[in-house]
């Protein structure tokens, strides 16, 4: 054989290892991703799929009868007035729990951002309710709520306030959830902080002390302006993690849904008329009315996120 | 002069440690006070958790509490199940997700990235659109009331997969070029060398994920109906419920349900940190 020929024989035996090297990579990867793959079409796009489907019908998955509603159920949804309230709980929620949970860690964070001995331990001990569960932080503060034996009520007669209802007040119920969920989720965006502020270097701080910025001008200047794209992504996963609380509102309200319905979350009116009332086509337009506004904000949250990326 | 001078700045730095130290034990108090004061309930006798004013040093410690409350409900039970779903569920959970990981970091094929970016994009969908549905869904093929409900739906995890395929990245290709060469498999690659590889990835996600599973109240709520098969923190709402005005009791649950993960948190903190840090880090 000539060498040419040779040559000739060598590359189509390349081009058919190559091909074949090809198939294998992608028979491997359905291979390695099938389960992946049967979770997604069976968990994720079904469900969302099927809950959009059955928005437009009255359904309740015990009995076989479908009857098809239209707009109804959205309709019916935008044009109750519990479904305002609900919303504006929610936002109530949102408002009180958001800023002040950021506030609050972003406290902590900087408390802790120091090499102090022991310092170590006060960061172990403020994440520690984190990894509480919601039953036992609702259970916890529901006894430190109590009217009659709770220790707030207590500490709040020395001072001359008595009679307070706390979980039972109309007012001050969703109050009680705000500090419920500051209290076992600051730790959680206090280390998130805390990962932001060691990632500003020094020499920031070091050329604003060479300006003659004092502390507070450090923290307007240097600190917050660099701490943007934590702080926004702190609060859009908490703007859109609050707005779907459930856990302390079913537990601490013995899924009533608090005084006057005024705990009643959007999360908690789904599972009521999902699963309390069966009336699952309702529920489901309820359903998508969270996603909708959840995937606007998601939407905001990748465009923004996106642009700092780059910016950095 | 000098000496006065830094004797005077040592005072200062002193001072603001000692108030520093002060905030930050009055904060510990605040965050760490609960804890104490539901631990103390449950091991007061009955009498000592109903009194006003509050009696904040028992006169004497009792376990009739507990007693009490593992005559009314399973209540190691309920902590054997969720150990059990925990851990299975998080095991599984590893394997799908390395599996996926693998796929996306290491092998081409058309769409690769598209795929998986929209992948990603699921993580945005709320539990609350998926609920009824996959309620529905779980209870045609008979899985009501069953572990199969609570582990399979979780297997797949988008943040999971996304995780381990920013560690696998960081692997060298040439390591699985060397393993061919000397005749292992891609399978067998992946378990004998890229698995122990990243046991720090794959322990702080397996630990954030025992987490969730441990505490998890919706779906198990949904799910279950037999008393027996309840994990702890079901159990724990189901049995407060029924004994809304035993605090002592409810206080006593508590406790015991939030100190297994008490230990594994003490134990294994530095994971649990990172795996707060990896999550943020995806925004």
């Amino acid at each position: 054989m000539t060498t040419i020929a040779q040559g000739e024989l060598r590359s189509s035996w390349t081009a058919i290892r190559k091909w074949y090297q090809k198939r294998e990579q992608i028979f491997s990867a359905y291979t390695y991703l099938l389960p992946t793959i049967i979770s997604v079409l069976a968990f994720i796009i079904f469900p969302v799929v099927f809950s959009f489907y059955i928005s437009f019908f009255k359904f309740n998955y015990l009995s076989p009868k479908m009857t098809f509603l239209g707009l109804q159920n959205y309709i019916r949804l935008l044009t109750s007035d519990r479904f305002w309230t609900v919303l504006w709980n929610t936002t109530r929620y949102v408002i009180g729990a958001v800023p002040m949970g950021m506030a609050f860690s972003l406290g902590l964070a900087l408390l802790i951002n120091r090499k102090l001995p022991a310092i170590n331990f006060f960061r172990s001990a403020y994440f520690s309710p984190v990894i509480t569960s919601s039953i036992a932080v609702a259970m916890i503060w529901r006894w430190l709520f109590d009217p009659s034996f709770g220790l707030l009520n207590f500490f709040l007669e020395k001072i001359g306030i008595t009679g307070i209802l706390w979980l039972g007040d109309t007012n001050l119920a969703m109050w009680c959830l705000v500090v419920m969920s500051v209290w076992s989720g600051a730790g959680y965006n206090m280390i998130i902080f805390l990962a932001g502020l060691q990632g500003i270097s020094q020499e920031y701080y070091d050329a604003a002390t060479v300006d003659g910025a004092g502390s507070w001008q450090s923290f307007r200047f240097v600190t917050l302006p660099l701490l943007s794209p934590t702080t926004f992504f702190v609060f859009i996963t908490g703007v859109i993690g609050s707005l779907q609380v459930f856990d302390i509102v079913w537990l601490s309200t013995n899924a009533t849904g608090g005084p006057m319905g005024t705990t009643r979350t959007i999360v908690f009116y789904l599972w009521e008329q999902g699963f309390k009332y069966f009336d699952m086509g309702f529920a489901s337009a309820l359903a998508y009315m969270l996603f909708f506004i959840i995937f606007i904000l998601t939407l905001i949250n990748w465009r923004y996120t996106g642009r700092t990326v780059h910016y950095q | 002069m000098e000496k006065a001078l830094h004797r005077q700045a040592m005072m200062g730095r002193f001072f603001q440690n000692l108030i520093l130290y002060i905030v930050l034990v009055g904060i510990a108090v605040i965050m760490v006070g609960p804890f104490f004061w539901m631990a103390t309930t449950a091991i007061k006798p009955m009498k000592e958790v109903y009194i006003y004013p509050p009696k904040f040093i028992p006169t004497r410690l009792s376990l009739e509490n507990l007693l009490e409350v593992m005559k009314l409900i399973p209540i190691w039970r309920y902590l054997a199940n969720t150990a059990y779903i925990a851990i299975v569920g998080t095991l599984g959970q590893l394997a799908v997700c390395t599996m996926a990981a693998y796929a996306f970091s290491r092998l081409k094929f058309p769409g690769r990235d598209l795929i998986f970016t929209l992948y990603l994009g699921t993580m945005m969908i709320p539990f609350g659109v998926e609920m009824i549905p996959l309620f529905v869904l779980v209870s045609k093929v008979g899985w009501q009331d069953s572990y199969q409900a609570i582990v399979v739906p979780g297997l797949a995890s988008a943040f999971g997969t996304f995780l381990l395929r920013q560690f696998f990245l960081t692997i060298p290709t040439e390591l699985e070029d060397a393993a061919r060469i000397d005749g292992a498999g891609r399978l067998r690659f992946l378990v004998t060398i890229l698995v122990p590889l990243s046991a720090p990835a794959l322990t702080t996600l397996g630990i954030f994920n025992f987490l969730g599973r441990w505490n998890e109240f919706l779906w198990p709520m949904l799910i279950l109906r037999t008393q027996d098969k309840y994990l702890i923190q079901l159990g724990l709402a189901r049995f407060t419920t029924q004994y809304t005005s035993s605090t002592h009791l409810m206080m006593t649950g508590a406790t015991i349900s939030v100190i297994p993960l008490l230990v594994v948190f003490l134990v294994a903190q530095r994971y649990f940190v990172r795996g707060v840090i990896l999550s943020g880090l995806k925004g």
